[in-house]
């Protein structure tokens, strides 16, 4: 009870501080959408990172690290840590001095004047929003679940609040806070939440660790010694092209709507100074932590289903009630600093991009275009929350997001650098990538879910391989099964079987079985596209007849979406001279000696 | 030149990060922390640094100048609640 009562003292608190801003606000839109351009560079800090820290940050991370072991930090963590500060340091500030310049609060109104082209706008932000969307859904999941799994009283299985009050809850503080505050209260809301979930991680190592007398070294000595668990402090199970696929997965940061509009909401350009500087610490502060106790977790409490869980397992059962409440607070934070955001983002796009752009402010004006926005937020939500409440049984919080969201942003990533730094690009080679990008997230989207094709046949190569793999597969789709809950019904009957295969092939490796390498596309002995078995994603070039070998989509589709760019802009009309002198030729300055702004 | 170095430095970070070296190593560094964390944890760090040396050596300054080209329509005089 004592977890719960903290938590419900914390949503008051951002509930309160949302309608405190709303108070400080004014009736137009640059004001609701981006707090008048006035957000100060450590606010701005704050608030950028929890734009972009999910609940995956914490519950995701420690879950993945609990299956996976400690290689999921550099798949994702340390490989954030380079790409989007370096996002943020090229293509941010760019984006920042356009809305400047220019009067810019979303990505598509520039694309649209870049390009002097409305369709490719209006298209960009279709396929924005459709992504944008399962990004929402993972928030109010990852909300939802952690009220469920505090709530549970010790030695009770069933929790005081179960999930789909969770993510009620979740949402309703959430639009509060939006609906009311706009930009302002959210980035307020943003300095609570960004220090409280800094400092969850060592908060939550300081607490665990108490509750084991020999300490974490003797935990991981036993996980390394046991051959079953010894995987998970090395990544001798992870595909090392899976490795560098996932450094092309950041490059969405600075593409997801939310992101960008938080750049146009800087005071100066010096703003940005700090963050870059400070990103990859934070992120490390974050993640290291939960990591590290995901793997901890994988020996303590073995066998978990729902490992994203893991964490709030860990804090119930060794931090005393009010310390778990809190540190559940810190994971509630997570979630909710990046749902406001996206929650905003969407009502902005919708209200720029669509409404204004089509003649709504023209009819009803700028306070209108407010009651429109606000509007959209109640209905976003409302969506929103079905969604997560009808995705709970089949997807998992990383799956959806990874998936769909990530790849379909990193993937625009081509266009926003082409608009930025190539004069010569054109508004069809924007359209050709932006269209491939679409197909293809369908096409791969398709693929998972289409009922597995009969294993390929084995070649020579391939038989070969597989004797050498059989022991780690089979051991691995063990492992794998236990987690299916991504899977289509089709999809789900394979790994299931190939499990059922994998368990006496644990027991007598010299019958193993050879792991079954479901292959979509062939040419010749190449694997253009397989299937990884355990999750469903779809694989690249899949050249080491391991089954969850090959490269991540998102290395064609950020490819062939930069080569899609090119090509049909060399192959089209440029803009016109006047467009590409307004953006690259010299901007207006301050007549004024120009004066260096300190970072400070 | 400054340019050059500035791009070796990036690139040659980018590369740091896929250390296959690590990839089966399951050593404990301060006897809890495994080295493929240890590592990486390093790279964090590693990245703030290359960061800070872009902002040093890189940064936009032209940007701190920018001023509205023409009035924003958006920016209209606020109307009271």
């Amino acid at each position: 009870m004592i977890p719960i009562i903290v938590i419900a003292v914390y949503l008051l608190i951002i509930a309160t501080i949302g309608i405190v801003a709303f108070k400080r606000g004014q009736s137009n839109t640059e004001d609701f959408f981006l707090a008048s351009r006035t957000v100060g560079p450590m606010v701005f800090f704050l608030s950028i990172f929890a734009t972009n820290m999910t609940a995956f940050a914490i519950l995701g991370s420690s879950g993945l690290s609990y299956r996976r072991g400690i290689g999921i930090y550099g798949l994702m963590a340390s490989s954030s840590g380079f790409v989007i500060p370096l996002t943020i340091f090229f293509i941010g500030t760019r984006l920042w001095a356009l809305g400047k310049r220019f009067g810019h609060q979303t990505q598509v109104q520039f694309f649209r004047d870049r390009w002097e082209c409305d369709g490719i706008g209006t298209v960009i932000f279709a396929l924005s929003a459709a992504m944008l969307i399962p990004y929402m859904i993972i928030s109010i999941m990852g909300g939802g679940t952690v009220l469920q799994e505090i709530s549970i009283a010790k030695g009770s299985h069933d929790p005081l609040i179960p999930y789909w009050l969770g993510c009620a809850i979740v949402a309703v503080v959430v639009t509060v806070n939006v609906f009311f505050g706009g930009m302002r209260g959210t980035v307020w809301v943003n300095i609570f939440q960004t220090i409280l979930f800094l400092c969850f991680g060592f908060v939550a190592m300081i607490v665990i660790s108490h509750a084991f007398p020999g300490g974490f070294g003797e935990i991981m000595a036993k996980i390394g010694s046991d051959p079953k668990s010894s995987f998970l402090l090395t990544r001798e199970r992870m595909p090392q092209s899976e490795f560098w696929s996932y450094t092309l997965i950041p490059l969405s940061s600075i593409m997801f709507p939310h992101m960008a509009i938080m750049c146009f909401s800087a005071r100066k350009v010096t703003a940005f100074k700090r963050t870059v500087i400070i990103y990859p610490i934070a992120i490390m502060l974050i993640w290291l932590p939960c990591i590290f106790l995901g793997v901890i977790g994988a020996h303590v409490i073995p066998g978990l289903k729902d490992s994203d869980g893991i964490l709030l397992r860990l804090l119930n059962d060794e931090a005393p009630a009010w310390l778990a409440g809190l540190l559940g607070a810190g994971i509630i934070s997570a979630v909710m600093g990046s749902d406001a955001h996206q929650v905003l983002a969407m009502s902005t796009m919708f209200t720029k991009d669509i409404y204004t752009h089509y003649g709504g402010r023209e009819k009803y004006g700028e306070k209108g275009a407010v009651h429109f926005a606000r509007a959209f937020i109640l209905v976003v939500t409302v969506i929103a929350y079905s969604i997560a409440l009808y995705l709970k049984s089949r997807q998992g919080i990383f799956e959806i997001a990874i998936r769909f969201a990530f790849s379909g942003f990193a993937a625009m990533a081509p266009v926003m650098i082409a608009a930025l730094f190539w004069k010569r690009s054109t508004k069809w080679g924007a359209l050709a990538a932006t269209l491939f990008v679409a197909g293809t997230l369908v096409t791969f989207a398709f693929l998972q879910g289409s009922p597995a094709p009969p294993a390929a046949p084995a070649r020579p190569a391939v038989a070969a391989a597989a004797k050498i793999a059989a022991p780690d597969a089979a051991t691995a789709t063990k492992v794998d099964a236990a987690e299916i809950k991504v899977m289509t019904n089709d999809t789900a009957k394979v790994i299931q079987q190939s499990a059922a295969d994998a368990k006496p092939a644990a027991a007598a490796p010299s019958a193993a079985p050879k792991p079954r390498m479901i292959v979509l596309w062939q040419v010749g002995d190449h694997v253009i596209l397989s299937r990884a078995p355990a999750t469903g994603d779809v694989r690249f070039w899949n050249s080491s007849n391991n089954p969850a070998g090959g490269y991540m989509s998102v290395v064609p589709m950020v490819f062939g979406s930069a080569l899609c760019m090119i090509v049909f802009s060399l192959l089209t009309q440029p803009p016109s001279r006047m467009t590409i002198d307004k953006y690259f030729g010299e901007a207006r300055t301050q007549e004024a000696p120009a004066v260096t702004v300190s970072s400070k | 030149m400054k340019r050059f170095l500035l791009l070796l430095v990036v690139v040659v970070v980018y590369l740091l990060h896929q250390d296959n070296w690590n990839w089966k190593n399951s050593d404990l560094i301060f006897g809890f922390l495994p080295v493929g964390l240890a590592y990486h944890a390093g790279y964090s760090i590693l990245a703030a640094v290359m960061m800070a040396v872009l902002v040093k050596f890189a940064w936009p300054k032209h940007l701190e100048e920018v001023q509205p080209e023409k009035p924003d329509v958006n920016r209209r005089d606020a109307e009271p609640h």
